[in-house]
């Protein structure tokens, strides 16, 4: 068990229980000296681009067009750059980890003492769920879900911009802790009993800055649902949505049902912890069993909120660029329904081996084996509308091939550890991590680079290089395979999950093969970046029209970038796959007529509401009293003054649309003419 | 939820008082749902407090029942749900919410009922029949 | 292509006057409702887990007051009718019935509150607090929660009385009315909930 390292600290009233013996980079060890050259390097960094925007005067932009921005299209963005950034933050963990133990063993301990190590696999789970997958999947839905359905904006703009600043200031929290004290080392869960016991602040870093980023996310979920249901074009009936439209809609009606009780079971986790209350304790009649089941409750639909969404960015993807409609429409739509109900009966199976015994481990053996049928009736679904079609190898569409290839094994391994008696063997072994990774970096990773290279055109204008796209899909599809590969054989060996160090020197060329195989991965995220960075810089030469790659759905109808109001007159439906509808009926732009348009307006309110809850959850964290209740009350007291605000909207007038519909980046929207 | 949401709304101008319709309820409405509420109040409080039934379980269970009869008055006469307003969304969202709670509830204390009787030898009921 | 046929697809796939914007507010603030329900059904099944582990402290039966519950029970049910009563009153535009029907459902949810803090403060004062066993930490919690979106409530309606006094029935704040009216009636309707499950059924187990 873990011991309390040093006597309780005497706490002051202004600063709590943060002294400076709380910066570890002011410690004179190894790790000292790591967090040091980080914080060095960030603060170097961060003061570069703060310099370059003040010197380029551009807070007031940034202010006015951006973080005050209720446009759904802004805030996509701003979730992408943040999924983007923490990426970086969530791959730097991992790729300590791959170098730890590609050399720690026999005598060598690696250059990672385990305390630290602990620290770095719990960070880089809860930072690749929570801040890469979950900021990427919510970009990607706010920016596309709306243009699809045709309509203006999300049902509850400000709602959607105060999400975005929880979300940030969640990640914001995880970073802090990366410099002002220590992180959890509990695992990205936070399992008791270790999360009850840690003494520091790392559980509490941990609970706040998921709670911020949980509230964040339900607000989106609710968002989501409102907007689908009350805000599709007219004629757009349900069967007639885009299937990226109907799966936002199952995975966010699916973090309604979850979120929430993710944010209780770590209320209780944080009740446990700061009042003294008995709910997951070894003692007192506390249920450290109910912790993991409750958490699993939410854990399990979670990785089903992760790839329904990115099943929808295939959907799309596919009859694109196989130039025909997809196959198996209804089948998709029900399918993903299915999975929306099914993923709520099987969380046990990631604590087969708790000990519940034959019943219960059987039941939930089956739903598990069942859910993988509408997946795999997906899976055949595209496939089929590839079949007979004209395939245009694009770099969405290699994605989408890469996607096929890997995620299908992934979902074979999943099979096999649904057998609960062969889970016994498995669990926590490699083979397991190789086994989520597989579903994860092949369906989610490569369905977000897929959506990013298929919208980035509608969302900037310009297409993405093609030479570095592929290079990235390459260095990532091999560099997956090395990385994951090793781990599903050792995992057959019995090794287990969060070891630090290793005896056996049988097991270090695989584990060094890994480690290559995320150096791989790591030039294929470099590439990615290479691939932005030279696309801005030829964007007079890649620049498109509306519809570059031939589009079906209502998002290509418009220009790239859209307006403000996305469409001058709103689209009537009539079909599936509208555009296409509209194009074949010789559709063509119109120039004149247009009527004023109305819009919300920007607000300030979900600036201050987020940063008085990141100072509410920092007060916490430290035990700093008074500003914990200070922004408290400064969260209630804004909320208030927001409702005093009855002036949210304007009209953009009809001589603004007018002129944007002059002048904008259509080229050959209505034509149709492919890339 | 295939079905398709056929008052296509933008066709007619007038979809507030559509919506706000759906919400109003009467005062008979409050009165019945009030009536109901005390009446099915009052019996589990004189079931347990009353010691009607010998047996524990009947009276628990009594008491759940006649919870969920209350639950469904309240949704009905002070919440005014039905299957129009919203389109059927609330009533959707509604039996949606009710399935997922009851999978939450029931098969959480399934779970733990087994993992408890398995795993917790210091549980009251181990130590009266183990040692 | 002739121009009729360009005006004729222009018209069958665009909507060339403005639509009148559709409000979701009371939509979305249902699903915010069912979202809240998972919060209180996690909070239901730890009741219903360590709801006897007792720890060999004070069992539900020693420390809960079912006198008390049945006014309590009573001030919640009566405030969820007159509440009622105020959004009839909104329908008939009668302002100061609206604020006096209001005011009286805010000051049974006050009472509500009050009786259940002092059950609180007596408990633990008897040395059945919280942290005393699994079982009063669910109990507190689950009772605490609701009664903390009870005092949120009460919070909302002064708020609301603020805004309907100075800027009287605007569209929003008719909206706000019926987003709160769910509100109260929801959680009286958790109420049931707890006062069948926790109290009752848990004064037997």
């Amino acid at each position: 068990m873990l011991e309390p390292t040093s006597p309780p600290a005497a706490r002051s009233f202004l600063f709590g229980r943060l002294t400076l013996d709380s910066l570890p980079f002011l410690k004179p060890d190894l790790e000292g000296h790591i967090v040091l050259v980080t914080f060095l390097a960030v603060i170097c960094g961060g003061l570069a681009v703060l310099g370059l925007i003040t010197y380029k005067r551009l807070w007031g932009y940034l202010w006015r067009e951006w973080f005050t921005s209720v446009d759904h299209k802004k805030l996509g963005i701003m979730y992408m750059i943040l999924g983007t950034v923490m990426l970086l933050r969530g791959f730097a963990d991992a790729v300590m980890m791959r170098a730890q133990q590609a050399i720690a063993f026999g005598p060598n301990m690696g250059y990672l003492p385990p305390e630290h190590y602990d620290q770095i696999f719990t960070a880089h789970g809860s930072i690749m769920i929570f801040f890469v997958a979950m900021a990427y999947i919510v970009g990607l839905i706010n920016y596309v879900m709306p243009l699809q359905i045709g309509s203006r904006d999300v049902a509850f703009p400000f709602l959607n911009n105060l999400s975005f600043w929880f979300t940030f200031w969640g990640a914001i929290t995880f970073m802090v802790s990366l410099f002002v004290g220590d992180f959890s080392t509990a695992g990205w869960l936070g399992y008791p009993p270790v999360s009850e016991l840690q003494q520091g602040p790392g559980v509490d870093y941990y609970i706040w800055g998921l709670q911020l980023s949980g509230v964040g996310t339900l607000l989106s979920g609710v968002n989501f649902v409102v907007t689908i249901i009350k805000m599709r074009a007219p004629g757009m009936t349900m069967m007639k949505m885009p299937v990226f439209t109907w799966t936002s809609l199952c995975t966010s009606g699916l973090i309604i049902a979850t979120f929430p009780v993710l944010t209780a079971t770590l209320f209780l986790l944080s009740l446990d912890r700061y009042v003294g209350t008995h709910f997951f304790t070894s003692d007192f009649g506390g249920n450290v069993m109910m912790y993991i089941n409750l958490i699993w409750v939410w854990g399990h639909p979670e990785v089903y909120i992760l790839i329904l969404p990115i099943f929808g960015i295939y959907s799309e993807i596919v009859p694109t660029f196989s130039g025909k409609p997809l196959f198996g429409y209804s089948s998709m739509v029900y399918a993903t329904c299915a999975i929306m109900i099914l993923s709520y009966l099987v969380w046990l199976h990631h604590f087969f081996t708790m000990g519940s015994g034959a019943d219960v481990n059987s039941f939930f053996s089956l739903t598990t084996m069942i859910i993988s049928i509408p997946t795999g009736v997906k899976i055949f679904n595209w496939l089929f509308t590839m079949y007979r079609g004209r395939v245009h190898f694009t770099v969405p569409m290699l994605w989408t091939m890469g996607f096929l290839f890997t995620f299908t094994i992934g979902g074979m391994t999943g099979v096999m550890l649904s057998v609960a008696p062969a889970d016994f063997l498995l669990h926590n072994s490699l083979f397991l991590i190789a086994h989520f990774h597989n579903v994860i970096i092949g369906g989610v990773v490569f369905g977000v680079f897929a959506g990013v290279n298929y919208w980035f055109p509608k969302a900037f204008g310009f297409k993405l290089d093609e030479f570095w796209g592929k290079a990235s899909f390459w260095f990532w599809q091999i560099g997956f395979w090395l990385a994951f590969g090793p781990l599903y054989i050792m995992g057959f060996m019995g090794v287990t999950r969060r070891l630090s160090h290793f005896d056996n020197p049988a097991l270090q060329p695989y584990f060094i093969v890994a480690g290559i195989g995320a150096a791989l991965i790591a030039l294929g995220i470099g590439s990615f970046i290479v691939q932005i960075g030279i696309s801005i810089l030829r964007r007079k030469q890649y620049a498109v029209g509306g519809d570059p790659w031939d589009g079906r759905t209502l998002e290509w109808a418009t220009s790239s970038p859209p307006p403000d109001y996305n469409f001058a007159f709103v689209p009537n439906v009539h079909e599936r796959d509208a555009w296409m509808d509209m194009k074949k009926h010789g559709y063509q732009r119109p120039l004149e007529g247009f009527n004023d348009i109305h819009m919300p307006k920007n607000t300030a309110s979900g600036v201050v509401i987020g940063v008085l809850s990141f100072a509410c959850c920092f007060g916490l964290i430290w035990y700093i009293w008074w500003l914990a209740a200070a922004s408290f009350v400064g969260v209630i007291v804004a909320s208030i003054v927001h409702t005093f605000n009855y002036h949210r909207d304007y009209h953009i007038p009809k001589a603004e649309v007018n002129a944007f519909e002059h002048s904008g980046n259509w080229q050959d929207a209505a034509q149709g003419a492919n890339a | 939820m295939s079905h398709s949401n056929s008052h296509d709304h933008a066709v007619h101008g007038h979809e507030h008082s559509h919506d706000e319709h759906a919400n109003h309820g009467s005062l008979r409405s409050y009165l019945t749902g009030f009536v109901l509420a005390v009446i099915l109040t009052v019996i589990p409080f004189w079931l347990v407090m009353g010691h009607v039934f010998q047996s524990h379980w009947v009276t628990i269970t009594l008491v759940l029942l006649l919870a969920i009869v209350q639950i469904l008055v309240h949704v009905v006469y002070f919440l005014h749900l039905d299957t129009h307003s919203e389109g059927g969304w609330n009533m959707l969202s509604f039996v949606f919410t009710i399935v997922l709670v009851v999978i939450v509830l029931g098969a959480s204390i399934w779970v733990m009922y087994n993992e408890n009787t398995n795993m917790m030898p210091m549980s009251p009921q181990y130590q009266h029949n183990g040692e | 292509m002739s121009s009729t046929a360009v005006d004729t697809a222009q018209s069958r796939f665009l909507c060339l006057k403005e639509q009148h914007a559709h409000n979701g507010t009371l939509l979305g603030f249902w699903i915010y409702l069912m979202s809240d329900c998972f919060i209180f059904a996690s909070l239901f099944a730890c009741y219903a887990v360590l709801g006897t582990s007792t720890a060999g402290g004070p069992t539900a039966a020693d420390v809960l007051d079912l006198h008390g519950l049945a006014i309590n029970t009573a001030l919640l049910l009566i405030s969820s009718v007159t509440f009622g009563f105020a959004m009839l009153e909104m329908v008939r535009k009668r302002k100061g019935a609206v604020m006096l029907w209001l005011a009286v459902s805010g000051l049974l949810a006050a009472g509500f509150v009050t009786l259940e803090l002092r059950e609180f403060a007596s408990m633990i004062a008897d040395g059945a607090g919280p942290g005393r066993s699994a079982f009063l930490s669910s109990f507190f919690t689950l009772v605490g929660t609701h009664g903390l979106h009870v005092s949120v409530g009460i919070l909302w309606l002064i708020v609301l009385m603020v805004q309907l006094g100075k800027f009287g029935f605007n569209e929003a704040n008719i909206r706000r009315m019926q987003c709160l009216s769910m509100f109260w009636h929801f959680l009286d309707l958790v109420w049931v909930g707890v006062f069948s499950f926790v109290y009752l059924a848990g004064v037997l187990r």
